[in-house]
């Protein structure tokens, strides 16, 4: 059974989420989340190199030989990230500094790689495409929420507008400087999933016991 | 001289372990730990993989890319080639990783069943790019490399064995059902990296 185009593109937002359920890419999840910008910015990031490498390695797939087909992937994807990594440079230098590091995360993102692997290495280029745009959705959307909290009490923003006015700027909230720690990135991440999971049971685990 | 390495080995498995105080690795982390079995598999495999590449990587990065290293090509002192370092990084990664799959593969299909597509991903496990990147940042030595590589690989299998042994307990608790599986796993995993801040001194 063929899954319909529009299956393709919008299972990965909630019933098939990459982060949540698929277990991909939460590495940088819980790296850059700390503030919604930066989360948006390597979105958009991800966003481009998905589409691009999905495209490329499902144009190539016959070509790859199977035994080499790691090493095949990863040059095209880490293609695609030096150049991304050079155009923010050229053309939107404050985005660039602000996500530094994490750009070159992003061949690490095991999102774009498992996708390429389970997905564009079987089916034809324009499923592929829109199967990228759908799990970057997908992240997208975890990534937000999980960027929204922590910045909203660890900061007292949101977008970096003001929302609690911080004491240290004569407002009425104390920062919950946890936030600010990775482990609040875990247990953010854990609760989406409680969320998720209980909106849409399907997704629960059975329980595994011998 | 000993005492130096003995430092390097105990820091990079504990103090400054790859999974919990860096959050590196986190994919394979929390897919591959249902069981204990798997997980150790999972572990010995990365390990082997941060021992090959790290000081492999050291090589390369000190002997082609860095900035001065193709001195002894006429006229071509001056080439700096760092910034292809991240697919260098890579491909060595890659192709390391590729002879372990097919190693498994014929040595016990079993496991290489259980590990299933996280095998393949090891090479993007940010872990093992991950220590690249730290050896090369940090100027270790060749066999300061191999010591941490080495470390590195111990610490996220010392890492993930625990998360499994703990999922393996939590099988028997009461766990809310949409919490079950991966959501409390992210709540054991954040609770777990409480416990390695603490040894970093926070």
């Amino acid at each position: 059974m063929k899954a319909s185009r529009r299956e393709i593109l919008l299972d990965p937002l909630f019933d098939n989420n990459p982060i949540a359920l698929q277990v991909l890419g939460i590495c940088s999840a819980l790296a850059v989340t700390k503030q919604v910008a930066t989360a948006l910015a390597m979105c958009v990031a991800v966003l481009f190199v998905m589409v691009f490498s999905s495209l490329t390695i499902s144009a190539l797939r016959r070509r790859i030989p199977p035994d080499i087909r790691i090493v095949v992937e990863l040059t095209v994807i880490t293609s695609l990230v030096i150049v991304t990594d050079q155009v923010l440079k050229a053309y939107f230098f404050d985005i660039s500094l602000r996500l530094s590091v994490f750009v070159g995360l992003i061949i690490t993102n095991c999102m774009v790689m498992g996708r390429a692997e389970s997905f564009a290495m079987r089916n034809s280029p324009f499923p592929s495409l829109l199967d990228a745009i759908g799990n970057s959705l997908g992240y997208a959307v975890v990534l937000l929420a999980v960027a929204s909290v922590r910045e909203l009490f660890g900061r007292g923003r949101v977008f970096g507008v003001v929302v609690l006015p911080n004491v240290s700027d004569g407002g009425w909230y104390v920062p919950n400087g946890l936030m600010e720690l990775a482990p609040a990135g875990f247990l953010l991440i854990g609760c989406f999933v409680w969320l998720l999971r209980w909106w849409k049971p399907k997704q629960q685990e059975a329980r595994d016991v011998r | 001289m000993f005492g130096e390495y003995a430092g390097l080995l105990t820091e990079a498995i504990f103090t400054q372990n790859l999974a919990l105080s860096y959050y590196l690795g986190m994919c394979s982390f929390l897919a591959i730990s249902r069981r204990v079995e798997t997980a150790l598999g999972m572990g010995l495999a990365v390990t082997f993989v941060l021992t090959v590449t790290c000081p492999l990587n050291h090589l390369l990065y000190h002997n082609l890319l860095a900035k001065g290293a193709l001195a002894w090509i006429p006229g071509a002192a001056e080439v700096d080639l760092s910034f292809l370092m991240l697919l260098f990084l890579i491909g060595t990664i890659a192709a390391t990783v590729q002879i372990v799959e097919l190693t498994i593969e014929k040595v016990s299909p079993k496991l290489y069943a259980a590990l299933g597509i996280f095998l393949p991903l090891i090479a993007v496990n940010c872990a093992i790019l991950g220590g690249s990147l730290f050896t090369i940042e940090r100027d270790y030595t060749l066999a300061e490399s191999t010591v941490f590589g080495f470390g590195s690989g111990v610490g996220f299998a010392v890492a993930i064995v625990a998360l499994a042994a703990i999922r393996e307990q939590l099988r028997y608790s009461d766990v809310p059902a949409a919490l079950r599986g991966l959501g409390i796993s992210f709540i054991v995993v954040g609770l777990m990296s409480f416990g390695f801040l603490a040894l970093s001194g926070m």
